[in-house]
C-alpha cells in the first residue's frame, strides 16, 4: 500500500450531502437527548410509560447516529458491517437479558433466613 | 470540480481502496467486540443497581444538569470529529487540524467533568468500595472514560503525524478509524446516559 499517494478525496457533491447528514444527525441527537432529559426532570408520566419512552428515544438516537455519523447503510460494501452489528446485538441481548433473568431468579429464590445470614456475615447494613 | 479534484491526486487504485475497506471492516469488528465488553458491564450494572447496601442510590448522587452538559459536550465532539473527516476527504489540512483540535478540547472537557465528579463522590465516601451499585457504576462509566482517554491520546498522536507528514492516504485512513472509534463512544454514552443517569434519576 502506498502511504504517500494523495488522500482518498470525495467529490464536492458527496461531501455536501455528507455534511447535511452530519448536521441532521447532530440536531436530531440534541433534540432526542434534551427530550429524554426533560421527560425525567419533569416527571412527565408513570414509570412504565417513562421507561418505554426513554428506551425508544435512546434507540432512535442510536439508529440516527449509526446512519449519519458511522455511515452504516445497505450498500454491498457495508453489508458485512451490518451483519456484524446484527450478531453483536444478539450477543448483547443474550448477555444483558440472560444476566437479569438468572440473577433475578436467584434473588427470588433466596429465603429470608439466607438473606439474614448473608447480611450478618457482611457486618450488617 | 470533482473531476479536477480526482485528477489532483485523489485517484486511488483498486488495491488502495481494498486495503482501506479491509481496515475499516477490521476496526468495525473490534468495535463490535468492544460492545460485548460494555454489554457485560451494563448487565452487571443492571443486576447490582438496587444493591446500595445502605449507601447512596443513583438519584441521590447524580447531578443531572451536569450530566446533560457532559452529554451535549460529547455529542458536539462527535459532530466536530465528523466534520474533521469530511475536511480530510476534501484535502483541507488546516481545517482537519482545526476540527480535531475542537474535538480534542471537547473530549477533554467531558473527561474533566467526569473525573471531577468521580473525585467528589470518592471524597464524600461514595467510592466503588461502598456498595455493589457503586462498584458497577464506577466500572461501567470508568471504562467508557478510559476509552475516551485512549481516544484523546490517539487524536494527539495523529494530529502530530498529520502536521508532519500531511494528509497522506495512510493518515486519512487512520483518521477515519479514529472517527469511527469516537462516534462509537458517543453511541455507548447514549445508553449510559439513558440507563444509568436518566433511569437512575427517575428512580425507575
Amino acid at each position: 500500500m502506498s502511504d504517500h499517494a494523495g488522500p482518498s478525496i470525495l467529490p464536492a457533491e458527496t461531501r455536501s450531502a455528507s455534511l447535511r447528514g452530519y448536521i441532521f444527525g447532530f440536531a436530531g441527537s440534541i433534540v432526542l437527548t434534551v427530550a429524554a432529559y426533560l421527560l425525567v426532570v419533569g416527571h412527565a408520566s408513570t414509570n412504565g410509560v417513562l421507561v418505554s419512552a426513554l428506551v425508544l428515544l435512546a434507540l432512535v438516537q442510536f439508529a440516527l447516529q449509526l446512519v449519519f455519523f458511522l455511515h452504516l447503510n445497505m450498500t454491498t460494501q457495508q453489508k458485512w458491517r451490518l451483519y456484524m452489528l446484527g450478531a453483536m446485538v444478539i450477543v448483547v441481548l443474550v448477555i444483558v437479558i440472560g444476566s437479569l433473568w438468572i440473577m433475578g431468579n436467584l434473588n427470588a429464590r433466596m429465603t429470608p433466613a439466607q438473606e439474614q445470614q448473608y447480611m450478618s456475615a457482611q457486618g450488617g447494613l | 470540480m470533482s473531476a479536477a479534484e480526482f485528477a489532483a491526486g485523489g485517484q486511488a487504485d483498486a488495491r488502495d481502496i481494498e486495503v482501506e475497506a479491509k481496515a475499516i471492516f477490521g476496526f468495525w469488528v473490534y468495535l463490535m467486540t468492544d460492545c460485548v465488553l460494555f454489554a457485560g458491564l451494563f448487565a452487571t450494572y443492571a443486576v447490582l443497581r438496587d444493591n446500595t447496601f445502605g449507601g447512596p442510590a443513583g438519584y441521590q448522587i447524580f447531578n443531572m444538569p451536569e450530566v446533560l452538559v457532559e452529554t451535549l459536550v460529547l455529542l458536539m465532539s462527535s459532530f466536530t470529529c465528523g466534520l474533521g473527516v469530511l475536511a480530510a476527504r476534501g484535502n483541507r489540512k488546516a481545517q482537519v487540524l482545526g476540527w480535531f483540535a475542537a474535538t480534542f478540547v471537547l473530549g477533554l472537557v467531558f473527561l474533566s467533568i467526569e473525573v471531577t465528579d468521580f473525585h467528589s463522590l470518592v471524597t464524600h465516601g461514595s467510592s466503588w468500595t461502598r456498595s455493589g451499585f457503586l462498584s458497577a457504576y464506577f466500572t461501567l462509566v470508568g471504562t467508557h472514560g478510559l476509552h475516551i482517554t485512549i481516544g484523546l491520546l490517539w487524536m494527539a498522536v495523529l494530529a502530530v503525524r498529520i502536521r508532519k507528514t500531511g494528509l497522506t492516504r495512510g493518515n486519512v485512513r487512520r483518521l477515519t478509524l479514529l472517527s469511527l472509534f469516537w462516534h462509537f463512544l458517543d453511541l455507548v454514552w447514549i445508553f449510559i446516559f439513558t440507563i444509568v443517569y436518566l433511569m437512575g434519576a427517575a428512580r425507575v
